[in-house]
């Protein structure tokens, strides 16, 4: 999979691209207005991050270019602008989805995921990992081919785990995917705690081969046993 | 009062004066040229009838006004040195043809003496007189007709003058009332020649301009505002995320990381509930919409719910009616979501949250370990009831910006033991 990482920033481009090598990407990175051109005129990508803001032109301009070429639909705009125009604009010439800065790391890969995932097109919209199987269209969990019932929230918050295989989640990051943008406090966050518990106590049940491992303070890893 | 009739108002009790003044005046006037012209002809007859008379020998006395409308006696010499021209307003019987009767008429009567070879006359010579009272009522029903006709005219080019002359700036006025900062595209302009609604319309027109000037400078200082905090806001947190992944931290050097991050997550929040605030108050959403309180209460409700249930709160929702608004659904939705995380995160173990919707007010009301608030303080930002609160101390004064921009009262009260917040959304 090739993505190209469009961003000003040297720190925040060097951060994307680090993750998204630890997921096994192919990355490649532009800083500027006219570096960008030249890359999406001269290559294909799986999907492109496109920063609005950029040295020597607009992000949407680059976006109006790929849409002429009709290759828009697997960009996400990265845009530290929460401007409603923008993200008008942006989604009316295609582009996939749109990320607010900042964001978390985990958000960006579920974001990337998804887009990645109605390129393949291959009729299967499962994520799977050892015995588990989370089917996104039947919206349901097997474990070891056995269906596990779980409720909308629980759901949610495995498809996140399993966008994020092996990666951290933050526990702000996984409040805010699931709860919406509605957890103003940060010291009230340990509900989460005990939704990680029930997660856990269905996968013993089901001797699951996966668990859920406590990242000290910050949120949690989803690993193979 | 609109423009027209208050003219009208005020022109028909000047016209009324004026004529009421003019109309005394020209009374007076017309009486003093009457007695004039008559006196004069008095003077006439009176020359005429003293030359006639002096043609004959001797005068005799004519003691009643006849056909002559003159009576002659004699008087003494004495009587006669002291008589000079009098002239006198005097009332005499009458009949005119559509008399019954003889009817006292007014009439101009001189009085004066002559002497006729060695004796002395008394001369009265009188004039019939126009009536008065006549005059006066017939004045009077002229300026009566008069002033109604001004009046009619008055009306009738008023309200010609209204529709073709004030037609631009009625327009004008009503462009003005439609406009909108930073939303409507045309500015209000106005067709016209006067050279006053030009003036207005060149005011205006600059007050739009810098409005829109300053208007924009604060959208841009808001974007770039953000866009200079969040991007380094966002290495922050993604370097942080990406070394609390790392394999090889000890447990403390984990913990430290997650406390700076939390401390960045704080400052996020912090970042964009000013931004938010800011946008608020420049009022920046206005992409109102017509929509139901009930149902946005009852979303929100599940998904405050496995937080409820962790803190073991129980949240009730009594619906009296329908709640229907008509705003910004974001803005709604930050409404309801501040209250009801509020009405939670200030709870206590055990408590409870009750919200009530009439067709009116929404209320939500919460338990809590805190007993009554400063009503004056609770909506100030930054305002905490308790210090070691990570909150940022914004949420309740986002809601009360929101309810500002949509003309809704916000209250706070502490009543049967629980803190309440009370939105009045019609009032």
């Amino acid at each position: 999979m090739k993505v190209l990482v469009i961003e000003d920033e040297e720190d925040l481009r060097g951060i994307v691209k680090a993750s998204l090598i630890k997921e096994e990407y192919t990355v490649e990175t532009a800083s500027d207005y006219g570096a960008a051109l030249e890359k999406v005129s001269l290559y294909d990508y799986d999907c492109i991050l496109l920063d609005i803001m950029l040295p020597g032109g607009n992000g949407l301009q680059i976006l109006d270019q790929l849409k002429s070429e009709g290759k828009s639909d697997n960009v996400i705009i990265i845009s530290a602008k929460d401007s409603l125009d923008d993200k008008l604009k942006g989604l009316e010439l295609g582009a996939d989805d749109y990320l607010t800065k900042p964001f978390h790391i985990a958000e960006l890969n579920a974001r990337i995921k998804a887009v990645l995932r109605r390129k393949q097109r291959d009729g299967k919209n499962t994520l799977t990992m050892g015995n588990v199987v989370l089917d996104l269209n039947e919206r349901c969990l097997f474990i070891a081919q056995e269906l596990v019932p779980l409720n909308r929230k629980e759901f949610d918050m495995l498809n996140y785990f399993l966008l994020n295989k092996n990666r951290l989640v933050s526990k702000s990051a996984l409040a805010e995917h699931v709860w919406g943008d509605h957890t103003d406090q940060a010291d009230n966050l340990d509900f989460i705690y005990s939704q990680i518990k029930n997660l856990r106590k269905k996968f013993l049940a089901s001797h699951a081969d996966v668990d859920f491992e406590a990242v000290y303070g910050i949120g949690y890893k989803l690993v193979e046993k | 009062m609109r423009l027209a009739n208050q003219t009208l108002k005020y022109l028909s009790i000047s016209v009324l004066v004026v004529i009421a003044l003019w109309s005394t005046v020209f009374y007076l006037f017309m009486l003093e040229v009457i007695h004039d012209n008559i006196d004069e002809e008095l003077e006439n007859q009176k020359r005429l009838i003293i030359q006639e008379l002096s043609t004959h020998p001797t005068v005799a006395p004519d003691l009643e006004f006849g056909i002559n409308n003159y009576k002659v006696r004699e008087i003494s010499e004495q009587q006669a040195l002291k008589l000079r021209n009098v002239y006198k307003d005097t009332m005499l019987y009458m009949q005119d043809d559509d008399d019954p009767e003889p009817e006292l008429e007014p009439v101009r009567m001189l009085t004066t003496a002559f002497e006729h070879q060695g004796h002395y006359y008394e001369l009265a010579i009188i004039n019939s007189m126009i009536e008065e009272s006549d005059l006066i009522k017939n004045l009077f029903y002229s300026v009566v007709i008069l002033f109604v006709l001004l009046v009619v005219s008055i009306v009738s080019i008023n309200k010609i003058v209204i529709e073709r002359l004030w037609r631009p700036l009625y327009s004008f006025l009503d462009q003005l009332t439609r406009f909108r900062l930073g939303k409507t595209q045309e500015k209000p302009a106005m067709d016209t020649k006067i050279q006053e609604f030009k003036d207005l319309q060149l005011a205006v027109t600059t007050l739009i301009h810098h409005n829109e000037e300053t208007y924009e400078q604060q959208k841009q200082f808001i974007g770039n505002a953000s866009h200079e905090l969040q991007t380094p806001l966002a290495i922050m947190i993604n370097k942080l995320e990406m070394m609390a992944e790392s394999e090889e931290l000890k447990k403390e050097q984990s913990e430290t990381i997650a406390e700076v991050l939390n401390t960045a997550e704080r400052l996020v929040r912090l970042n964009k509930s000013l931004l938010l605030l800011s946008k608020i108050e420049n009022k920046q959403f206005l992409q109102n919409e017509d929509l139901s309180l009930n149902a946005l209460v009852l979303n929100m409700m599940v998904e405050f719910e496995d937080i409820a249930d962790f803190k073991q709160i129980k949240m009730n929702v009594v619906q009296k009616d329908q709640l229907h608004v008509h705003m910004d659904s974001a803005l709604a939705n930050i409404v309801v979501s501040n209250l009801l995380r509020n009405a939670l995160f200030h709870n206590r173990e055990g408590g409870e949250v009750n919200i009530g919707i009439t067709d009116k007010i929404l209320t939500v009301s919460n338990t809590s370990a805190h007993t009554a608030l400063d009503a004056g303080l609770v909506f100030s930002r930054f305002y905490k009831s308790d210090t070691a609160s990570k909150g940022t101390g914004l949420g309740l004064a986002i809601v009360q910006a929101i309810c500002h921009l949509y003309g809704f009262v916000i209250i706070y009260r502490y009543e049967n033991n629980q803190h309440s917040f009370q939105i009045n959304m019609h009032s």
